[in-house]
Protein backbone atom coordinates (compact mmCIF):
# COMPACT_ATOMS: atom_id res chain seq x y z
CA UNK A 1 0.00 0.00 0.00
CA UNK A 2 1.62 3.36 -0.99
CA UNK A 3 2.54 5.94 1.65
CA UNK A 4 2.31 9.71 1.26
CA UNK A 5 5.13 12.14 2.15
CA UNK A 6 3.64 12.56 5.63
CA UNK A 7 3.78 8.82 6.19
CA UNK A 8 0.00 8.40 6.13
CA UNK A 9 -1.25 5.37 4.21
CA UNK A 10 -2.98 6.32 0.98
CA UNK A 11 -5.68 4.03 -0.28
CA UNK A 12 -5.84 3.55 -3.98
CA UNK A 13 -9.56 4.12 -4.31
CA UNK A 14 -10.33 5.74 -7.62
CA UNK A 15 -13.50 7.77 -7.62
CA UNK A 16 -14.93 8.23 -11.08
CA UNK A 17 -16.65 11.39 -12.26
CA UNK A 18 -20.41 11.63 -11.85
CA UNK A 19 -20.42 8.71 -9.41
CA UNK A 20 -23.92 9.16 -8.05
CA UNK A 21 -25.09 11.17 -11.04
CA UNK A 22 -26.68 13.58 -8.58
CA UNK A 23 -24.51 16.59 -9.41
CA UNK A 24 -26.24 17.63 -12.63
CA UNK A 25 -29.82 17.12 -11.38
CA UNK A 26 -28.99 19.22 -8.33
CA UNK A 27 -27.65 22.03 -10.51
CA UNK A 28 -30.85 21.83 -12.56
CA UNK A 29 -32.82 22.13 -9.32
CA UNK A 30 -30.85 25.31 -8.59
CA UNK A 31 -31.69 26.58 -12.08
CA UNK A 32 -35.39 25.88 -11.50
CA UNK A 33 -35.04 27.73 -8.18
CA UNK A 34 -33.76 30.79 -10.05
CA UNK A 35 -36.68 30.57 -12.48
CA UNK A 36 -39.11 30.46 -9.55
CA UNK A 37 -37.38 33.41 -7.88
CA UNK A 38 -37.59 35.49 -11.06
CA UNK A 39 -41.21 34.61 -11.82
CA UNK A 40 -42.80 34.48 -8.36
CA UNK A 41 -40.25 35.82 -5.89
CA UNK A 42 -40.46 32.54 -3.95
CA UNK A 43 -37.28 31.16 -2.40
CA UNK A 44 -35.83 27.63 -2.70
CA UNK A 45 -33.73 25.96 -0.03
CA UNK A 46 -31.79 22.74 -0.73
CA UNK A 47 -30.26 20.77 2.15
CA UNK A 48 -26.99 19.37 0.78
CA UNK A 49 -26.83 16.81 3.59
CA UNK A 50 -30.06 15.13 2.51
CA UNK A 51 -28.77 14.07 -0.89
CA UNK A 52 -26.56 11.01 -1.41
CA UNK A 53 -23.24 12.29 -2.72
CA UNK A 54 -20.02 10.38 -3.25
CA UNK A 55 -16.76 11.61 -1.73
CA UNK A 56 -15.69 14.84 -3.50
CA UNK A 57 -19.05 15.38 -5.17
CA UNK A 58 -20.05 18.12 -2.73
CA UNK A 59 -16.75 19.88 -3.49
CA UNK A 60 -17.51 19.52 -7.18
CA UNK A 61 -20.86 21.28 -6.73
CA UNK A 62 -19.23 24.05 -4.70
CA UNK A 63 -16.52 24.50 -7.35
CA UNK A 64 -19.09 24.78 -10.11
CA UNK A 65 -21.12 27.35 -8.18
CA UNK A 66 -17.97 29.31 -7.33
CA UNK A 67 -17.82 32.54 -5.34
CA UNK A 68 -19.52 35.82 -6.22
CA UNK A 69 -19.56 39.32 -4.78
CA UNK A 70 -20.68 38.71 -1.20
CA UNK A 71 -19.00 36.77 1.60
CA UNK A 72 -20.45 37.18 5.11
CA UNK A 73 -19.49 35.56 8.38
CA UNK A 74 -21.79 35.28 11.40
CA UNK A 75 -20.82 34.47 14.92
CA UNK A 76 -23.96 32.90 16.38
CA UNK A 77 -23.66 29.53 18.16
CA UNK A 78 -20.43 28.95 16.28
CA UNK A 79 -19.41 30.33 12.92
CA UNK A 80 -21.69 30.52 9.88
CA UNK A 81 -20.57 31.44 6.38
CA UNK A 82 -22.94 32.96 3.87
CA UNK A 83 -21.50 33.20 0.38
CA UNK A 84 -23.20 34.43 -2.76
CA UNK A 85 -22.06 32.18 -5.56
CA UNK A 86 -21.03 33.43 -9.00
CA UNK A 87 -24.67 32.87 -9.97
CA UNK A 88 -26.35 35.91 -8.40
CA UNK A 89 -29.27 34.89 -6.18
CA UNK A 90 -27.72 31.50 -5.41
CA UNK A 91 -26.25 31.46 -1.91
CA UNK A 92 -24.30 28.86 -0.02
CA UNK A 93 -25.04 28.87 3.71
CA UNK A 94 -22.74 26.75 5.91
CA UNK A 95 -23.25 26.44 9.65
CA UNK A 96 -20.42 25.27 11.92
CA UNK A 97 -20.51 24.30 15.60
CA UNK A 98 -18.10 25.48 18.30
CA UNK A 99 -15.60 22.83 17.21
CA UNK A 100 -15.65 24.10 13.59
CA UNK A 101 -17.43 21.01 12.32
CA UNK A 102 -20.04 21.58 9.64
CA UNK A 103 -23.47 20.91 11.13
CA UNK A 104 -25.55 21.83 8.11
CA UNK A 105 -25.08 23.20 4.62
CA UNK A 106 -27.78 24.68 2.41
CA UNK A 107 -28.03 26.16 -1.06
CA UNK A 108 -30.54 29.02 -0.85
CA UNK A 109 -31.95 30.63 -3.97
CA UNK A 110 -33.11 34.02 -2.71
CA UNK A 111 -32.32 37.73 -2.80
CA UNK A 112 -31.01 37.58 0.78
CA UNK A 113 -30.75 34.58 3.13
CA UNK A 114 -33.02 35.07 6.14
CA UNK A 115 -30.18 34.52 8.59
CA UNK A 116 -28.39 37.66 7.34
CA UNK A 117 -31.35 39.94 8.10
CA UNK A 118 -31.53 41.60 11.51
CA UNK A 119 -34.23 39.80 13.49
CA UNK A 120 -37.11 41.67 15.13
CA UNK A 121 -36.44 40.12 18.58
CA UNK A 122 -32.77 41.12 18.40
CA UNK A 123 -33.68 44.68 17.25
CA UNK A 124 -36.08 45.02 20.21
CA UNK A 125 -33.40 43.72 22.61
CA UNK A 126 -30.87 46.15 21.08
CA UNK A 127 -33.31 49.04 21.56
CA UNK A 128 -33.77 48.15 25.26
CA UNK A 129 -30.04 47.75 25.75
CA UNK A 130 -29.16 51.10 24.17
CA UNK A 131 -31.90 52.83 26.15
CA UNK A 132 -30.53 51.39 29.40
CA UNK A 133 -26.97 52.32 28.47
CA UNK A 134 -28.04 55.92 27.79
CA UNK A 135 -29.94 56.10 31.09
CA UNK A 136 -26.90 54.76 32.92
CA UNK A 137 -24.64 57.30 31.27
CA UNK A 138 -26.97 60.13 32.33
CA UNK A 139 -26.78 58.90 35.95
CA UNK A 140 -23.02 58.51 36.01
CA UNK A 141 -22.17 61.37 33.62
CA UNK A 142 -20.12 58.81 31.67
CA UNK A 143 -20.72 58.83 27.93
CA UNK A 144 -21.81 55.66 26.16
CA UNK A 145 -18.63 55.97 24.08
CA UNK A 146 -16.43 56.06 27.21
CA UNK A 147 -18.33 53.16 28.72
CA UNK A 148 -17.91 50.94 25.69
CA UNK A 149 -14.20 51.88 25.53
CA UNK B 1 -29.19 18.27 32.90
CA UNK B 2 -30.19 21.76 33.99
CA UNK B 3 -31.28 23.40 37.17
CA UNK B 4 -34.90 23.72 38.16
CA UNK B 5 -35.01 27.45 37.31
CA UNK B 6 -35.50 26.42 33.70
CA UNK B 7 -38.32 24.01 34.43
CA UNK B 8 -41.19 26.22 33.25
CA UNK B 9 -39.32 28.10 30.56
CA UNK B 10 -39.65 27.41 26.87
CA UNK B 11 -36.58 26.48 24.89
CA UNK B 12 -36.56 29.89 23.19
CA UNK B 13 -36.63 31.60 26.60
CA UNK B 14 -33.76 29.41 27.86
CA UNK B 15 -31.69 30.31 24.78
CA UNK B 16 -32.45 34.02 25.08
CA UNK B 17 -31.56 33.99 28.79
CA UNK B 18 -28.19 32.54 27.77
CA UNK B 19 -27.61 35.48 25.42
CA UNK B 20 -28.27 33.52 22.24
CA UNK B 21 -29.64 35.78 19.51
CA UNK B 22 -32.58 35.13 17.23
CA UNK B 23 -30.05 34.47 14.46
CA UNK B 24 -28.49 31.77 16.66
CA UNK B 25 -31.97 30.37 17.25
CA UNK B 26 -32.66 30.27 13.49
CA UNK B 27 -29.33 28.52 12.95
CA UNK B 28 -30.28 26.00 15.64
CA UNK B 29 -33.62 25.39 13.85
CA UNK B 30 -31.89 24.99 10.46
CA UNK B 31 -29.44 22.44 11.91
CA UNK B 32 -32.34 20.67 13.62
CA UNK B 33 -34.32 20.41 10.37
CA UNK B 34 -31.26 19.05 8.59
CA UNK B 35 -30.57 16.62 11.43
CA UNK B 36 -34.15 15.34 11.43
CA UNK B 37 -34.02 14.88 7.66
CA UNK B 38 -36.85 17.37 7.31
CA UNK B 39 -37.42 19.64 4.37
CA UNK B 40 -35.83 23.08 4.80
CA UNK B 41 -39.37 24.39 4.34
CA UNK B 42 -40.01 23.06 7.87
CA UNK B 43 -37.49 25.47 9.45
CA UNK B 44 -40.08 28.22 10.21
CA UNK B 45 -42.46 25.58 11.65
CA UNK B 46 -39.72 24.17 13.89
CA UNK B 47 -38.88 27.71 15.04
CA UNK B 48 -42.55 28.36 15.85
CA UNK B 49 -42.97 25.04 17.70
CA UNK B 50 -39.80 25.51 19.73
CA UNK B 51 -40.93 28.98 20.78
CA UNK B 52 -43.48 27.21 22.98
CA UNK B 53 -41.72 23.88 23.73
CA UNK B 54 -41.17 23.11 27.43
CA UNK B 55 -38.44 20.81 28.63
CA UNK B 56 -39.65 17.28 29.35
CA UNK B 57 -38.29 14.97 32.02
CA UNK B 58 -36.32 12.05 30.58
CA UNK B 59 -35.53 8.78 32.38
CA UNK B 60 -32.94 6.58 30.67
CA UNK B 61 -32.74 2.89 31.64
CA UNK B 62 -29.84 0.67 30.54
CA UNK B 63 -30.36 -3.09 30.66
CA UNK B 64 -28.48 -5.90 28.84
CA UNK B 65 -26.28 -3.69 26.69
CA UNK B 66 -22.66 -2.77 25.97
CA UNK B 67 -23.07 1.01 26.53
CA UNK B 68 -22.33 1.52 22.84
CA UNK B 69 -25.62 3.41 22.42
CA UNK B 70 -24.69 5.91 25.15
CA UNK B 71 -21.17 6.14 23.70
CA UNK B 72 -22.73 6.94 20.35
CA UNK B 73 -25.05 9.57 21.79
CA UNK B 74 -22.33 11.36 23.75
CA UNK B 75 -20.28 11.61 20.58
CA UNK B 76 -23.04 13.29 18.59
CA UNK B 77 -21.10 15.48 16.21
CA UNK B 78 -23.25 18.60 16.15
CA UNK B 79 -21.99 19.46 19.61
CA UNK B 80 -23.59 22.88 19.90
CA UNK B 81 -27.03 21.74 18.83
CA UNK B 82 -26.97 18.60 20.96
CA UNK B 83 -25.85 20.50 24.03
CA UNK B 84 -28.76 22.85 23.53
CA UNK B 85 -31.15 19.95 23.23
CA UNK B 86 -29.79 18.39 26.39
CA UNK B 87 -30.01 21.70 28.17
CA UNK B 88 -33.60 21.78 27.07
CA UNK B 89 -34.51 18.39 28.50
CA UNK B 90 -34.26 17.30 32.07
CA UNK B 91 -32.26 14.07 32.01
CA UNK B 92 -33.27 12.96 35.50
CA UNK B 93 -31.85 9.42 35.49
CA UNK B 94 -29.09 7.76 33.47
CA UNK B 95 -26.99 5.50 35.66
CA UNK B 96 -23.91 5.73 33.43
CA UNK B 97 -23.89 9.51 33.02
CA UNK B 98 -25.30 10.79 36.31
CA UNK B 99 -23.08 11.79 39.21
CA UNK B 100 -25.33 10.21 41.84
CA UNK B 101 -25.09 6.50 42.57
CA UNK B 102 -26.77 3.89 44.77
CA UNK B 103 -29.79 5.05 46.77
CA UNK B 104 -29.44 8.67 45.61
CA UNK B 105 -29.63 7.61 41.96
CA UNK B 106 -32.70 5.44 42.52
CA UNK B 107 -34.29 8.26 44.50
CA UNK B 108 -33.75 10.59 41.50
CA UNK B 109 -35.63 8.11 39.30
CA UNK B 110 -38.48 7.75 41.75
CA UNK B 111 -38.78 11.52 42.24
CA UNK B 112 -38.79 12.15 38.48
CA UNK B 113 -41.49 9.51 38.03
CA UNK B 114 -43.63 10.97 40.81
CA UNK B 115 -43.29 14.62 39.78
CA UNK B 116 -43.81 14.02 36.07
CA UNK B 117 -46.22 11.08 36.14
CA UNK B 118 -47.83 10.59 32.73
CA UNK B 119 -45.56 13.15 31.07
CA UNK B 120 -41.98 11.91 31.19
CA UNK B 121 -40.12 10.31 28.32
CA UNK B 122 -38.61 6.88 28.98
CA UNK B 123 -35.51 5.90 26.99
CA UNK B 124 -34.38 2.27 27.16
CA UNK B 125 -31.21 0.71 25.79
CA UNK B 126 -30.45 -2.99 26.16
CA UNK B 127 -32.67 -6.06 26.12
CA UNK B 128 -34.54 -7.52 29.06
CA UNK B 129 -33.56 -11.03 30.29
CA UNK B 130 -36.59 -13.20 31.05
CA UNK B 131 -34.68 -16.42 31.81
CA UNK B 132 -33.59 -15.49 35.32
CA UNK B 133 -34.13 -12.07 36.98
CA UNK B 134 -30.59 -12.29 38.40
CA UNK B 135 -28.97 -12.12 34.95
CA UNK B 136 -29.17 -8.32 35.03
CA UNK B 137 -30.19 -6.10 37.93
CA UNK B 138 -29.82 -2.46 38.94
CA UNK B 139 -29.81 -1.63 42.65
CA UNK B 140 -31.12 -5.14 43.26
CA UNK B 141 -34.13 -4.56 41.00
CA UNK B 142 -34.52 -6.87 38.03
CA UNK B 143 -34.56 -5.25 34.59
CA UNK B 144 -38.10 -6.52 34.02
CA UNK B 145 -39.44 -5.00 37.26
CA UNK B 146 -37.69 -1.68 36.67
CA UNK B 147 -38.98 -1.43 33.11
CA UNK B 148 -42.57 -2.26 34.03
CA UNK B 149 -42.56 0.12 36.99
CA UNK B 150 -41.03 3.02 35.06
CA UNK B 151 -43.07 2.48 31.89
CA UNK B 152 -46.36 2.91 33.78
CA UNK B 153 -46.11 6.69 34.05
CA UNK B 154 -44.28 7.36 30.77
CA UNK B 155 -45.86 9.47 28.02
CA UNK B 156 -43.86 7.53 25.43
CA UNK B 157 -40.94 5.11 25.27
CA UNK B 158 -37.90 5.34 22.99
CA UNK B 159 -36.15 1.97 22.57
CA UNK B 160 -32.59 2.91 21.61
CA UNK B 161 -30.35 0.38 19.88
CA UNK B 162 -30.96 -3.03 18.37
CA UNK B 163 -31.00 -4.76 21.79
CA UNK B 164 -33.89 -2.70 23.18
CA UNK B 165 -35.62 -2.68 19.81
CA UNK B 166 -35.47 -6.35 18.81
CA UNK B 167 -33.50 -8.17 21.54
CA UNK B 168 -30.26 -7.68 19.62
CA UNK B 169 -27.05 -9.57 20.29
CA UNK B 170 -28.18 -10.89 23.73
CA UNK B 171 -31.08 -12.51 21.88
CA UNK B 172 -28.81 -14.11 19.26
CA UNK B 173 -29.19 -17.88 19.10
CA UNK B 174 -29.28 -19.70 21.49
CA UNK B 175 -30.42 -16.63 23.52
CA UNK B 176 -29.00 -17.86 26.86
CA UNK B 177 -30.67 -15.16 28.98
CA UNK B 178 -34.09 -15.31 27.34
CA UNK B 179 -33.59 -11.74 26.12
CA UNK B 180 -36.63 -9.87 24.79
CA UNK B 181 -37.23 -6.37 23.42
CA UNK B 182 -39.19 -3.52 25.00
CA UNK B 183 -41.99 -4.01 22.48
CA UNK B 184 -42.29 -7.67 23.50
CA UNK B 185 -43.25 -6.56 27.03
CA UNK B 186 -45.00 -3.20 26.75
CA UNK B 187 -48.19 -3.11 24.75
CA UNK B 188 -50.07 -0.09 26.07
CA UNK B 189 -47.64 2.78 25.41
CA UNK B 190 -46.39 4.46 22.25
CA UNK B 191 -42.94 3.00 21.53
CA UNK B 192 -40.45 4.52 19.10
CA UNK B 193 -37.82 2.03 17.96
CA UNK B 194 -34.41 3.50 17.13
CA UNK B 195 -32.40 0.42 16.10
CA UNK B 196 -28.75 0.27 15.11
CA UNK B 197 -25.68 -1.23 16.69
CA UNK B 198 -25.26 1.50 17.75
CA UNK B 199 -27.81 3.90 16.29
CA UNK B 200 -26.45 6.99 14.53
CA UNK B 201 -26.03 9.68 17.23
CA UNK B 202 -28.04 12.32 15.42
CA UNK B 203 -30.85 9.81 14.90
CA UNK B 204 -31.13 9.40 18.69
CA UNK B 205 -31.09 13.14 19.27
CA UNK B 206 -33.33 13.69 16.24
CA UNK B 207 -36.08 11.59 17.82
CA UNK B 208 -35.65 13.39 21.15
CA UNK B 209 -35.80 16.71 19.31
CA UNK B 210 -38.93 15.70 17.45
CA UNK B 211 -40.66 14.97 20.73
CA UNK B 212 -39.34 18.19 22.20
CA UNK B 213 -40.37 20.23 19.18
CA UNK B 214 -43.78 18.84 18.42
CA UNK B 215 -44.68 17.01 21.64
CA UNK B 216 -45.69 14.00 19.56
CA UNK B 217 -43.99 10.89 18.28
CA UNK B 218 -42.80 10.90 14.66
CA UNK B 219 -44.45 8.85 11.92
CA UNK B 220 -43.33 5.22 12.29
CA UNK B 221 -42.88 2.29 9.90
CA UNK B 222 -44.14 -1.29 10.45
CA UNK B 223 -41.23 -1.99 12.85
CA UNK B 224 -41.95 1.12 14.90
CA UNK B 225 -39.02 3.09 13.44
CA UNK B 226 -39.26 6.81 12.57
CA UNK B 227 -39.76 7.06 8.82
CA UNK B 228 -37.66 10.21 8.54
CA UNK B 229 -34.56 8.18 9.36
CA UNK B 230 -35.55 4.63 8.39
CA UNK B 231 -37.83 5.36 5.44
CA UNK B 232 -35.35 4.47 2.73
CA UNK B 233 -32.99 1.56 2.27
CA UNK B 234 -29.22 1.96 2.49
CA UNK B 235 -29.13 0.60 -1.07
CA UNK B 236 -31.41 3.33 -2.43
CA UNK B 237 -29.32 6.11 -0.86
CA UNK B 238 -25.91 4.51 -1.50
CA UNK B 239 -23.44 6.44 -3.64
CA UNK B 240 -22.22 3.06 -5.03
CA UNK B 241 -25.70 2.25 -6.32
CA UNK B 242 -24.87 3.21 -9.96
CA UNK B 243 -22.29 0.37 -9.96
CA UNK B 244 -24.93 -2.11 -8.82
CA UNK B 245 -27.19 -0.95 -11.63
CA UNK B 246 -24.34 -1.45 -14.13
CA UNK B 247 -23.48 -4.89 -12.69
CA UNK B 248 -20.03 -3.81 -11.47
CA UNK B 249 -19.14 -5.60 -8.22
CA UNK B 250 -16.11 -6.04 -5.97
CA UNK B 251 -15.54 -9.80 -5.73
CA UNK B 252 -12.92 -9.65 -2.95
CA UNK B 253 -11.72 -6.92 -0.59
CA UNK B 254 -8.56 -6.26 -2.57
CA UNK B 255 -9.49 -6.75 -6.21
CA UNK B 256 -9.74 -4.08 -8.91
CA UNK B 257 -13.46 -3.63 -8.24
CA UNK B 258 -12.82 -2.91 -4.55
CA UNK B 259 -10.12 -0.39 -5.46
CA UNK B 260 -12.43 1.34 -7.92
CA UNK B 261 -15.18 1.64 -5.32
CA UNK B 262 -17.63 -0.73 -7.02
CA UNK B 263 -20.73 -2.19 -5.36
CA UNK B 264 -20.14 -4.47 -2.33
CA UNK B 265 -23.26 -6.60 -2.83
CA UNK B 266 -21.31 -9.78 -3.57
CA UNK B 267 -19.21 -9.27 -0.44
CA UNK B 268 -22.33 -9.60 1.68
CA UNK B 269 -23.66 -6.04 1.73
CA UNK B 270 -27.09 -5.97 3.43
CA UNK B 271 -27.84 -2.50 2.05
CA UNK B 272 -30.77 -3.69 -0.09
CA UNK B 273 -32.67 -5.02 2.94
CA UNK B 274 -31.51 -2.48 5.54
CA UNK B 275 -33.31 0.72 6.38
CA UNK B 276 -31.21 3.40 8.08
CA UNK B 277 -29.78 6.89 7.54
CA UNK B 278 -26.03 6.02 7.37
CA UNK B 279 -25.73 6.80 3.64
CA UNK B 280 -26.63 10.47 4.07
CA UNK B 281 -26.00 11.23 7.76
CA UNK B 282 -22.71 9.29 7.90
CA UNK B 283 -20.51 8.80 11.01
CA UNK B 284 -17.69 10.55 12.84
CA UNK B 285 -18.49 14.19 12.14
CA UNK B 286 -20.08 13.18 8.84
CA UNK B 287 -16.66 11.92 7.69
CA UNK B 288 -17.56 8.52 6.30
CA UNK B 289 -19.64 5.41 6.80
CA UNK B 290 -18.97 1.65 6.47
CA UNK B 291 -19.64 1.37 2.73
CA UNK B 292 -17.54 4.46 1.98
CA UNK B 293 -14.75 2.83 4.02
CA UNK B 294 -15.00 -0.24 1.76
CA UNK B 295 -16.95 -2.57 4.06
CA UNK B 296 -20.39 -4.00 3.33
CA UNK B 297 -23.36 -2.95 5.44
CA UNK B 298 -24.06 -5.52 8.19
CA UNK B 299 -27.73 -4.59 8.41
CA UNK B 300 -27.50 -3.75 12.12
CA UNK B 301 -30.80 -1.87 12.18
CA UNK B 302 -32.81 -4.90 11.08
CA UNK B 303 -34.24 -7.67 13.32
CA UNK B 304 -32.00 -10.71 13.93
CA UNK B 305 -29.09 -9.25 11.96
CA UNK B 306 -26.70 -11.28 14.11
CA UNK B 307 -28.34 -14.54 13.05
CA UNK B 308 -28.63 -13.54 9.40
CA UNK B 309 -26.40 -16.34 8.15
CA UNK B 310 -23.06 -14.57 7.67
CA UNK B 311 -21.96 -10.96 7.26
CA UNK B 312 -19.93 -11.74 4.14
CA UNK B 313 -22.48 -13.88 2.37
CA UNK B 314 -24.31 -12.21 -0.51
CA UNK B 315 -28.02 -11.72 0.08
CA UNK B 316 -28.79 -13.97 -2.86
CA UNK B 317 -27.13 -16.94 -1.14
CA UNK B 318 -29.18 -19.18 1.18
CA UNK B 319 -28.95 -18.08 4.80
CA UNK B 320 -31.38 -20.42 6.56
CA UNK B 321 -30.60 -23.84 7.98
CA UNK B 322 -28.74 -25.62 5.23
CA UNK B 323 -30.53 -28.96 5.73
CA UNK B 324 -33.82 -27.16 5.11
CA UNK B 325 -32.36 -25.54 2.03
CA UNK B 326 -31.43 -28.97 0.69
CA UNK B 327 -34.97 -30.21 1.30
CA UNK B 328 -36.51 -27.22 -0.47
CA UNK B 329 -34.20 -27.38 -3.42
CA UNK B 330 -34.74 -31.13 -3.71
CA UNK B 331 -38.49 -30.59 -3.64
CA UNK B 332 -38.14 -28.09 -6.45
CA UNK B 333 -35.94 -30.53 -8.34
CA UNK B 334 -33.63 -27.75 -9.42
CA UNK B 335 -30.33 -29.31 -10.34
CA UNK B 336 -28.31 -26.17 -9.67
CA UNK B 337 -29.93 -25.79 -6.29
CA UNK B 338 -29.14 -29.39 -5.43
CA UNK B 339 -25.51 -28.85 -6.27
CA UNK B 340 -25.37 -25.67 -4.19
CA UNK B 341 -27.09 -27.38 -1.26
CA UNK B 342 -24.74 -30.36 -1.43
CA UNK B 343 -21.73 -28.06 -1.63
CA UNK B 344 -22.88 -26.02 1.37
CA UNK B 345 -23.67 -29.16 3.38
CA UNK B 346 -20.21 -30.47 2.66
CA UNK B 347 -18.71 -27.09 3.69
CA UNK B 348 -20.70 -27.22 6.93
CA UNK B 349 -19.43 -30.68 7.74
CA UNK B 350 -15.85 -29.62 7.01
CA UNK B 351 -16.27 -26.59 9.28
CA UNK B 352 -17.70 -28.80 12.01
CA UNK B 353 -14.78 -31.20 11.73
CA UNK B 354 -12.29 -28.35 11.93
CA UNK B 355 -13.71 -27.03 15.24
CA UNK B 356 -13.87 -28.72 18.60
CA UNK B 357 -15.49 -27.51 21.82
CA UNK B 358 -13.32 -25.61 24.30
CA UNK B 359 -12.80 -27.51 27.54
CA UNK B 360 -11.66 -26.45 31.01
CA UNK B 361 -8.31 -28.07 30.24
CA UNK B 362 -7.92 -25.84 27.19
CA UNK B 363 -8.45 -22.74 29.31
CA UNK B 364 -5.80 -23.88 31.81
CA UNK B 365 -3.15 -24.20 29.10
Amino acid sequence: MPESETGAIKFNIQIGDELTQNVKPLLHEVKHGLEKLIETGKITVIDLRSIPLAPNEEDKILNILGQGEVVAKLDALGLSEVVETKYTGVWLVTHYNDEDHIISRFIEVTTMPEILCSQTEDIMAAYSRLTLDLEDSLKTNESVVEKSA
Amino acid sequence: MTNNDNKDKTLAQILRSRGISRRGFLKFCAATASMMAMSPAMIPKIAHALENARRPSVIWLSFQECTGCTESLTRAHTATVESLIFDAISLDYHHTLQAASGHAAEEARETAMKENYGEYLLVVDGSIPMGNPGYSTIAGISNYDMLMETAKGAAAIIAVGTCATYGGIPQAKPNPTGAVSVRDLIKDKPIINVPGCPPIPVVITGVLTHFLTFGTIPELDHLGRPKVFYGQSIHDRCYRRPFYDKGLFAETFDDEGAKKGWCLYKLGCKGPTTYNACATTKWNDGTSWPIEAGHPCLGCSEPDFWDGGGFYKALSMPTENITQTVIYTAAGAVAAGLMLGARNLSKKEQAKAAHSNTTIDDLKK
